[in-house]
């Protein structure tokens, strides 16, 4: 490209900044006027990402203490031998509690705050892609997580271990409503963080600033895209898990009861194939987070990027095949064992290269010790010493001596405390002051450090040898004389100073923290685009990228971006926007319009969150009011904020840069995020087939299905299948007549398709009940009656979308060009298609071909 | 219940060759991990306060690829290669002499271990609880399963441990080179009482541990004195009968221990109290207090005194 013509690609270095200035009197203010934040009691209506994240982060630092002081009377309790300050029953379920709201309710959601509140603004965009749908998720996370800790108060929390394994938590070992509890009330916070990984995954592909290649995006971007595929196909398994362990509670489907040809192995599986990756899904953005402070602390770029987001990259896919090592002492043959145990040495190599990577930054530049980096420091040591017993673990015949003690318990706490822990209080100290516009006390900051770099190694260091010495993890208490009396001191001991520490924190929070976007500027002299002056509409004009850390690269760009030169700066529509650019090399597409404070998310967060809890004391009538009402907010939600149509023609953002303000189809936004939807429920599909495969290799092929069973004839899953296809060709037709501009056709069209899949599922369910089969009799009953179960969901789901597009083509909300939710619901039927008839096949013919049928 | 050595449940105090190999193992991991953690920790040091020539070095790709890939892959593949090694030889029984391996059957329960003996009586085998009995020097092959939820047999002087899961059978060899009592402990989480699930490991010499298994195929003895009389009868009518079973009786129940040879235990309750006729009266009549949850009810209210000091008595006779 010649000089000459690149001074015309306005997102070229050389060409003149986009917009005039001074900017046209007025823009400012409508801008800020778009995007002001609703104040007093209609503040529970907003939806700004900083706001949400800021109270989001808050809120799961608010469980971290909860959960910690749950462990404090843990260590209370073993503080000496046979204590009996505090009982087993409430013992089991501190521990139980203790493991679940750490790992659930503030490992990840943390991690998803922080998602919520720096992306946009490392991105440049102006907010996330689906602002209502980060805020449902903050709420519904808010309500179902404080629900969740108060049992602990009526004495019904869950006391199963934070992994529940069946039959302990089968009704006949477990009939109270504690089970419930962890798997109704953790179940539906699940959802919560997938809503959040879709809109990081969208916001990552598709809201970055121009010329913010892939190559050029920050560690920690890359690390928050990591972290949420790997949420897309691992949290669907747990769910998965969930659903099935719930069936049986409820209502005696057996697929963990082994009289019935269930095997509790199956929830293992399920379980671990979500809980090992759920470890790199917390550590990998605290990794990020460092890549992203060590350049800053040192004044220096990261060394071997490259390798690093190869590295993060990695470990995503590794950490898919290692679940079985946490299943070691299980009796699984010693070939596979050899190969988990192959696959756990492996992906220590990425995390190696991150900590070289790390090292190899600090040699370049000179250290600052401030109070982030002080964090950074005690993370290397502590995460490095906790990577070390992790290698011991992986080691067979090691594991089978310490599993399930309390090295475990310590192994688990170095490196999810220093690994993730340690990183996000960095990441307090470091980007506080991007939030408040005001440091905290560096003074304050290095005694909690101290407090809490002793305090976890003298709680957790002597773990290492009270499990060796003997001591089982999950025990209320421990005989005396076995050696353990010293170690359990120091670590209670430990677990006040750290906890004083923790309190320190708190201190310099409420001391120093002011919620206020007046912003202290670029404080630390960092590169990357979260350190722009930001208001409620974050930067003031979004910003062509050349590099990865464009705020070194031009001293003035802060000036220029607050200015208005750059890309949109102000608002074309009069709602809330952002700048949508292609996936992989950030070329402005179009300006999206993006949802902006309302209550319907809010209703719809309270009634889900009713919903299910209501669910778990089986009050059905007031779940069924929950759920309406929660329901008829959503509808009004999704009416009212997105797909709004072409609200104006296209309109220039600067540089001679005409964008439209609507897309549909494969461009927009919504599309995307049905499309990460459809991996979600493949994911959980997946599930189902392995539900399946698995209990046909556990009862034999002779016993799948069981003898005395007769299968429907094969006439009945054909129909089935060629009702369901018929519905797709109507589909089809539908996008043809819309085409065309006859809406009325299209929604008759998309009607029909809706009778004759319903009745493809229809008689796919008569012809199996006719043939005798039930889901309590076997587990093949209850995993073709899961199989059935999950294709119905899918068809309710189908409904509401069918009749939904009907409506919006008789209210004139759907033609032609505005079409985004038509094209959003054809993706998801062409998947709910394909599921219809796999799943069939696997009901019919895989019994037929693989099994005694 | 009181112990007087540390070393009974302890990894590295190894009292077999299975779990001598993971010692050893072990140590080589401590020290290599130790080396491996100080390593880091000077190259940290030297990239903050080195000379620049050589922070120039540590600041370069090639380091990262050399300290990030190439060490950890060369000493992993052959730490793997190694302790796949050991993996084989710790869950395979060595082989070694003409006997072959011990067949011992443990079964676990909400908050006890049962455990069998097969192919030790014409009718089965011989049956007790809470305690395994092992002639020193031979292979014994521990054959697990459970009876309700997952427990997991974990006697770290002899071996690592192994899942008891419901519908399936695993298996892990053991062997103790010397004569002694070890402890042993349930290591997944079970319930209410998980903490109070142990059991001891007896390893006597060949011919004591004949002894012992012939004395365990004895019926219980009748008994003519008026006290032991008396504590049978107390047994039977507190319905003792409907969950214990004791071989020479009446009683066949086969919900809780056998108690047979009860009296010869080393514990009672899983590993929680020592074994006389004090603390068998105690839980007898205080179970629910001493372990609460357990499945056994506390028959305080249900016998008198003498009563129950008769039953205590009769069992512990039960050698």
């Amino acid at each position: 490209m010649s000089p000459q013509e690149d001074r015309h690609d306005p997102l070229s270095p050389s060409a003149p900044l986009p917009n005039p200035a001074p900017r046209p009197p007025g823009e400012l203010e409508e801008l800020e006027r778009v995007w002001v934040r609703p104040k007093g009691w209609r503040m529970l209506s907003m939806v700004n990402n900083n706001w949400i994240g800021t109270i989001y982060i808050g809120m799961s630092l608010l469980i971290f203490v909860l959960a910690g002081s749950l462990a404090l009377l843990m260590r209370a309790q073993l503080i000496v031998p046979n204590n009996d300050l505090i009982g087993y029953d409430l013992y089991n379920q501190l521990f139980t509690t203790h493991g679940t709201m750490m790992m659930f309710l503030f490992a990840v959601p943390v991690v998803e705050a922080f998602a919520v509140y720096l992306l946009p603004a490392l991105l440049g965009a102006r907010d996330l892609p689906f602002p209502r749908l980060g805020a449902f998720a903050f709420w519904a996370y808010a309500v179902g997580s404080l629900a969740f800790f108060s049992s602990i108060f009526f004495g019904i929390a869950p006391d199963g271990g934070w992994f529940i394994y069946p039959p302990l938590t089968s009704t006949r070992y477990s009939p109270g409503v504690n089970i419930d509890m962890w798997l109704l009330g953790i179940g539906f916070i699940e959802i919560s963080a997938i809503a959040g990984a879709i809109e990081i995954i969208v916001g990552v592909f598709r809201t970055r600033a121009p010329g913010m290649t892939l190559a050029r995006m920050p560690v920690l971007v890359w690390a928050f895209l990591v972290f949420a595929v790997m949420i897309v196909f691992a949290f669907p398994a747990v769910i998965w898990a969930t659903i099935l362990l719930e069936l049986e509670r409820a209502f005696d489907w057996p697929f963990y009861i082994v009289d019935r040809g269930g095997d509790p192995l199956l929830w293992q599986h399920l379980f671990w194939f979500f809980g090992h990756p759920e470890v790199y899904i917390i550590f990998l953005p605290a990794a990020g987070m460092v890549s992203m402070i060590i350049p800053t602390m040192v004044g220096k770029p990261l060394v071997g990027y490259g390798l690093v987001v190869v590295a993060l990259v990695a470990t995503g896919f590794l950490s898919f095949g290692l679940w079985v090592h946490h299943m070691y002492a299980t009796g699984i043959p010693n070939l596979s064992l050899a190969f988990f145990s192959g696959a756990s040495f492996a992906v220590s190599v990425p995390t190696g290269i991150q900590v070289f990577a790390w090292i190899a930054t600090i040699a370049t530049g000179k250290m600052r010790l401030e109070v982030p980096m002080l964090f950074i420091l005690g993370f290397l040591f502590i995460f490095v010493l906790g990577g070390l017993t992790g290698v011991m673990v992986a080691i067979v015949p090691f594991d089978w001596q310490v599993h399930d003690t309390y090295f475990i318990v310590a192994h688990l706490h170095y490196v999810l405390i220093g690994g993730m822990v340690f990183p996000v209080f960095a990441g307090i100290y470091y980007w506080a002051p991007n939030a408040s516009g005001k440091k905290m006390s560096h003074r304050l900051g290095c005694w909690a450090f101290w407090l809490l770099f002793i305090g976890i190694n003298l709680t957790f260091f002597p773990m290492h040898i009270s499990g060796l010495i003997g001591m089982p993890r999950r025990v209320y208490t421990y005989p005396e004389g076995m050696g353990l009396e010293l170690w359990n001191l120091l670590s209670t001991i430990g677990a006040v100073v750290a906890a004083a520490g923790v309190a320190v924190v708190l201190f310099d929070l409420a001391r120093n923290f002011r919620m206020g976007m007046s912003g202290g500027g670029n404080i630390w002299g960092a590169g990357t685009l979260e350190w722009l002056p930001q208001g409620n509409y974050a930067a003031r004009s979004i910003p062509r990228i050349h590099s990865r850390e464009p705020l070194w690269d031009d001293p003035d760009l802060a000036d220029k971006v607050k200015e208005g030169r750059y890309f949109l700066p102000g608002s074309l529509t009069g709602r809330r926007e952002t700048l949508v650019t292609s996936p992989t090399h950030a070329i402005p597409q179009f300006v999206a319009v993006i949802g902006s404070p309302g209550w319907a998310h809010l209703i719809a967060a309270l009634g889900t969150a009713g919903f299910f809890l209501s669910l778990t004391f089986k009050l059905v009538w007031v779940a069924g009011a929950f759920g309406v009402v929660g329901f008829i907010a959503m509808l009004r939600w999704v009416w009212t904020g997105t797909d709004v149509g072409p609200l104006r023609p296209p309109a220039d953002i600067g540089g001679g840069l005409r964008l439209p303000v609507y897309a549909s189809g494969r461009d927009s936004l919504g599309w995307w995020a049905m499309l990460t939807l459809v991996l979600v429920d493949s994911a959980a599909f997946a599930s189902l087939i392995f539900t399946h495969a698995f209990l046909w290799l556990v009862n034999g092929p002779a016993g799948w299905p069981p003898p005395g069973t007769s299968l429907p004839g094969l006439a009945w899953p054909l129909g089935a299948g060629l009702l369901v296809l018929a519905g797709a060709g109507l589909i089809w037709l539908s996008d043809r007549v819309l085409r065309q501009g006859r809406r009325r056709a299209m929604a008759l069209l998309v009607l029909a398709a809706l009778v004759v899949h319903l009745g493809g599922l229809v008689v796919d369910f008569g012809a199996i009940w006719a043939a005798g089969i039930r889901p309590t009799w076997h587990a093949f009953g209850a995993s073709v009656f899961a199989n059935l179960f999950w294709q119905g969901f899918h068809g309710a789901v189908l409904l509401i979308m069918a009749i939904y597009l009907a409506a919006r083509s008789f209210a004139g909300r759907l033609d032609p060009v505005w079409r985004a939710s038509f094209d959003n619901v054809r993706l998801f039927w062409s998947y709910c298609v394909v599921q219809a008839l796999v799943g069939l096949a696997l009901t019919h013919l895989f019994p037929r071909l693989a099994g005694g049928a | 219940m009181n112990l007087d050595s540390a070393n009974l449940q302890a990894v590295l105090s190894p009292a077999g060759p299975y779990a001598q190999s993971i010692a050893e193992l072990s140590w080589v991991l401590f020290v290599g991990g130790t080396v491996i953690f100080l390593i880091v920790g000077v190259f940290l040091a030297l990239a903050s306060f080195g000379g620049p020539a050589l922070r120039a070095h540590l600041g370069s790709r090639r380091f990262i690829l050399a300290g990030g890939v190439a060490f950890p892959v060369v000493v992993l593949s052959a730490l793997l290669v190694w302790t796949l090694g050991i993996n084989r030889a710790v869950s395979l029984p060595l082989g070694l002499g003409s006997e072959p391996p011990l067949r011992i059957q443990m079964i676990g329960y909400q908050f006890w271990w049962e455990v069998r003996y097969p192919g030790t009586m014409p009718d089965g085998g011989v049956v007790t609880a809470n305690e395994v009995r092992i002639p020193v020097g031979r292979d014994v092959v521990l054959e697990v399963t459970s009876a309700d939820v997952i427990h997991s047999v974990w006697i770290p002087a002899l071996n690592g441990k192994i899942d008891m899961i419901p519908g399936r059978w695993n298996t892990r060899p053991i062997r103790a080179d010397r004569p002694g009592v070890l402890r042993g402990q349930c290591a997944e989480f079970c319930g209410a009482q998980h903490a109070l699930m142990a059991f001891y490991v007896v390893a006597e010499t060949p011919p004591a541990f004949e002894a012992w298994l012939n004395r365990q195929r004895l019926p219980a003895p009748p008994t003519a004195d008026p006290v032991m009389a008396m504590g049978r009868a107390a047994f039977g009518a507190a319905g003792c009968g409907g969950c214990h079973k004791i071989r020479g009786t009446e009683w066949n129940g086969q919900i809780g221990p056998d108690l047979t040879h009860v009296g010869g235990r080393l514990s009672l309750a899983a590993g929680v109290l020592d074994n006389h006729r004090g603390t068998l009266a105690g839980w007898i009549a205080g179970a629910q207090d001493i372990k609460p949850g357990n499945r056994m009810p506390s028959f305080a209210t249900a016998l008198d005194g003498p009563e129950l000091r008769a039953m205590a008595a009769w069992l512990e006779s039960l050698k």
